[in-house]
């Protein structure tokens, strides 16, 4: 007698109740003549999430239309996972997010490791609705889980040395295909400045829609900076350290002179790639202008007060 | 035209117009994605640069392994080729920037892999000008000398995908070594054939200075 493994059942199971993927399933099925159906590992990336209790509603966030869920969890740049946008969705199904923890170190009182588990219970989880602005020019309007930042730094005490948080993705080459070629200097990293980790607006994500993180869209734990482009959004993150000077980040190792450590969203400073004047609404036909850091310049303007965004791009 | 060379003809020109009934399909049914417009021009930029590389691959074909056929349809599927650059500019003119001039230029000016792209189609038009038997005709060598412009053209058209990429470089270094390899090819048998030329006239000489 054959016996499935439980994940292999569930996967199954939820996969016919998804009534999003007709169009996949159709373009597989014409390919490759209905072979597509047969590999699993095409659509458990795109299988609804468990839901999430006890989710209050933020003050903070938007009421802007939300981009459809089959987007936000369709079209992602997590590397990790390969660099088409398709990639993530198709290749983070079987990644495995349990057991998992987050080292937190550096100039910090209570450093240690936490579970993951552990970890989410500290603070309660509120729904946020943040425009997100990728630096190639399409944005987003995303409906995240989680808690500030700011109370997860506050538990920990960091000590006066603190100046920094850096950030760092999981390394796991087995499970994260894209690692296996040199894309990036991997593990990914990225870094804010301490007062701008401390912004009630920076958000440490476990849920999007109500829903479990998915995994191309960074479970279990990423962080969500709504003023800076989406690449500051780091997926996957082991470890958080406290660091008296500006980490070196995966993306200004790749090209410092088209990355910088700041990277707020600013239609006035061009990336030689993109303009970054317009962007596209992923879902509208038309561009629209693109806002001072992202149209939260009231709540993050002072922040920079007195810096040249040109120099600190 | 002989039968067997219109069947040929037709049968490439056909062919030539699946990607784009590909397209319609997927648009159709919504399966380019939550950004479609950039999959579109993506896509329609990629058959330019196919069916480009695909016409160099014409000549070799024809001289390695001793294929008429090649020759009789370089000029469609280079004005093919042409024909794809056209709907990817006017792709990126009408559904990326309606047609917001100022934008434009700034894009021309400050992007360097739209500069690029956009000297690769300004100079491509000459050449789809001129690809008429009758101009062929007219211009006589000049004819030879306006066309030898589709080698930097494809190097500029590697080039422009190359710097769009925003770091994974597999796919534009994978067409830069077939394009090096069509070049190359071309290079050799002109330096051969130059050498064969200075052997036969040092022959030559010898003989006459033995005379
Ligand atoms: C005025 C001239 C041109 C303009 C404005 C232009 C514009 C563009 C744009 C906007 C993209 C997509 C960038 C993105 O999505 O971020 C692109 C990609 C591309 N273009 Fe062009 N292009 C031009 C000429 C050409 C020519 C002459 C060729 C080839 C013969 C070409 C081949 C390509 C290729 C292969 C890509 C990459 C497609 C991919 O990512 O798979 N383009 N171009």
């Amino acid at each position: 007698m054959m016996i499935k493994k439980a994940d292999e059942i569930k996967g199954r199971e939820i996969t016919e109740k998804s009534t999003y993927l007709n169009r996949r399933q159709f373009i597989a099925a014409g390919a490759v003549l209905g072979a597509g159906l047969l590999l699993p590992g095409v659509f458990v990336g795109e299988v609804a999430g468990p839901k999430i209790p006890g989710v209050r509603p933020s003050p903070f966030g938007t009421k802007e239309e939300r981009t459809p869920y089959k987007d936000v969890t369709g079209y992602n740049n997590y590397y990790e996972f390969g660099t088409d946008k398709e990639d993530p969705a198709a290749n983070a199904g079987r990644f495995r997010i349990r057991p998992w923890t987050v080292r937190i170190d550096g100039a910090v009182k209570k450093s240690r490791e936490y579970d993951i588990d552990q970890l989410i219970k500290m603070s309660p989880l509120e729904e946020r609705v943040y425009r997100m602005r990728c630096v190639e020019g399409w944005s987003m309007v995303i409906p995240w889980v989680g808690f500030p930042l700011q109370s997860l730094i506050k538990a920990v005490e960091p000590s006066s040395q603190a100046k920094y948080v850096e950030f760092t993705t999981l390394l796991n080459p087995d499970q994260m295909p894209g690692q296996r070629r040199r894309v990036l200097d991997w593990p990914y990293v990225e870094g804010l400045r301490l007062d701008e980790a401390m912004h009630p607006l920076t958000l440490l994500a476990v849920g999007l829609y109500g829903e479990v993180l998915p995994n191309q869209n960074g479970a279990p734990l990423r962080l969500v900076v709504p003023w800076k482009y989406g690449f500051k959004g780091i997926k996957g993150i082991v470890r958080i350290r406290f660091v008296e000077h500006q980490p070196v980040t995966a993306w200004i190792k790749a090209a410092p002179n088209e990355y910088g450590f700041y990277s707020n969203v600013n239609p006035d400073v061009d990336h030689p790639r993109w303009s970054q004047r317009k962007e596209r609404r992923i879902g509208e036909f038309f561009k629209r202008e693109t806002l001072m850091f992202n149209g939260y310049a009231d709540q993050v303007g002072h922040l920079y007060a007195g810096m040249d965004l040109r120099k600190y791009f | 035209m002989e039968s067997s060379t219109y069947r040929l003809k037709a049968a490439f020109f056909m062919a030539c117009l699946i990607p784009l009934a590909w397209l319609a399909i997927q648009k159709g049914f919504g399966g380019l994605g939550a950004n479609p417009i950039e999959k579109m021009i993506r896509f329609l930029g990629d058959w330019s640069l196919y069916l480009l590389l695909g016409t160099l691959a014409l000549t070799p074909m024809h001289r390695l392994f001793h294929l008429s056929w090649p020759t009789k349809i370089r000029r469609m599927i280079g004005l093919f080729s042409f024909f794809y650059v056209c709907l990817h500019v006017t792709g990126y003119l009408a559904i990326d920037q309606f047609f917001d001039w100022h934008e434009i230029r700034r894009d021309i000016i400050k992007r360097p892999f739209i500069t690029v792209g956009f000297v690769c189609f300004l100079l491509l038009i000459p050449l789809a000008v001129t690809s008429t038997n009758k101009m062929q005709r007219r211009m006589r060598r000049r004819w030879k000398q306006l066309h030898y412009f589709v080698y930097p053209i494809a190097i500029g058209a590697v080039i422009h995908f190359w710097w769009m990429v925003k770091k994974d470089i597999t796919r534009p270094a994978f067409y830069a070594m077939v394009l090096a390899l069509l070049l190359g090819l071309r290079i050799y048998w002109a330096l051969t054939r130059i050498k064969v030329g200075v052997t036969e006239t040092a022959v030559h000489e010898k003989a006459v200075r033995r005379g």
